[in-house]
């Protein structure tokens, strides 16, 4: 390789390492700001104040979903916390127990007041027929 | 250029071919999936079109490298052709996702890392085609533009382990190289099929796009003129 290109190969490195050292100091600085919501079992640990509007995700506990004319509420677990989630509207049709779901709302008695249900859908896709055999 | 154009129609009819035979097998051939129904069929478009949103900018990246150290104007011609492909393939990913996320999620948009560093990747696409056409100066303007697919680069892994990194509300991938897929074969075949149709497709629209880059970059040498 010719020295002016050498010189130039170092330059195009340079920018890539700079970039990236760039993004990853960033990225570390902002850390757990970047996730999307809450795990039950971090809600506790981080001391959330009441009336501040929050994201938690997890997953429907079996058989913990208690219907009453439009309320609904159900227990959000991560298998090594889980709280109550209160909510009054209208949930998706992916919503299920043993399924994953992101719940926007606020906290009050240790129990989540839910504004928004989202339902997470998991990376798995399959025919309706393999899912009886199982 | 002859051989390019001597392939193009087979690249072309080809990919046209396994495009459409693999959205028919996706759209109408394949099962109902056993909790998003039929709503999941819009993968066969969403799929390839992220993959190819990330894949034109790598290309962009080692373009856009050749041309900062060998100085290839082609190259770089190349980068400013394939830009605009890219918003585009980019786009549609976007929109799809949202179209997806209405009967699945509940919502057509969340700012989570996905689809925010995907968003991110649009307007860099969009942001690279506009710096190089605020340009007077046409050196200037490849140089700039290449080093700045380069700094932009980083973006691209980081929407790949986005899902991996942070708490998303879109899910992990389902193909990995490591691991078994998460879909079921009948509807991962399909799903190949139309990667490599889309795949094929958009090539097709990158010669073209560059062809027409090449004429009016040079457009005042003899041998365009007389193409023309």
């Amino acid at each position: 390789m010719k020295p002016v290109r050498k010189k130039r190969l170092q330059t195009v490195l340079l920018i890539l390492a700079t970039s990236a050292l760039g993004s990853f100091f960033i990225i570390r600085a902002l850390d757990s700001k970047l996730d999307f919501f809450y795990t039950p079992s971090e809600i506790f640990l981080e001391e959330i104040p009441e009336n501040k509007r929050i994201k938690i995700g997890g997953m429907v506990l079996e058989n913990s979903v208690i219907r009453e004319k439009t309320k609904i509420s159900f227990i959000v677990s991560d298998y090594q916390g889980s709280i109550n989630v209160e909510f009054d509207g209208i949930v998706p049709d992916l919503f299920k127990e043993g399924s994953g779901v992101v719940v926007l709302g606020y906290l009050k008695d240790k129990t989540i007041i839910a504004e928004e249900v989202l339902a997470k859908h998991d990376e798995n896709y399959m025919p309706p027929s393999i899912d009886i055999e199982k | 250029m002859f051989q390019v154009n001597r392939a193009y129609p087979y690249i072309f009819y080809l990919s046209l071919i396994t495009y459409l035979l693999s959205i028919f097998w996706g759209l109408f051939l394949t099962p109902e999936d056993f909790v998003q129904g039929n709503s999941y069929r819009i993968i066969y478009l969403h799929v390839p079109a992220s993959f190819i949103s990330q894949s034109l900018y790598l290309a962009m990246a080692i373009a856009s490298a050749v041309y900062l150290i060998w100085k290839v104007k082609l190259s770089v011609y190349l980068v400013r052709s394939i830009a605009p492909i890219g918003a585009v393939t980019t786009f549609i990913a976007l929109i799809s996702g949202s179209i997806w996320g209405i009967p699945t999620w509940g919502t057509w948009w969340v700012w989570d890392a996905r689809i925010v560093s995907t968003l991110i990747l649009f307007i860099m696409y969009l942001g690279l085609i506009s710096l190089h056409d605020s340009f007077n100066n046409n050196e200037k303007a490849d140089k700039f533009l290449s080093i700045l697919v380069l700094v932009g680069s980083v973006n691209i892994p980081i929407i790949k382990m986005s899902v991996e990194w942070w708490s998303t509300l879109h899910q992990p991938a389902s193909i990995t190289l490591s691991e078994k897929p998460a879909i079921d074969l009948v509807m991962l075949y399909p799903l190949f099929g139309s990667i490599i149709g889309f795949t094929g497709l958009i090539t097709c629209l990158v010669i073209l796009s560059s062809k027409l880059q090449i004429i009016k970059r040079e457009k005042n040498k003899s041998w365009v003129k007389d193409y023309v």
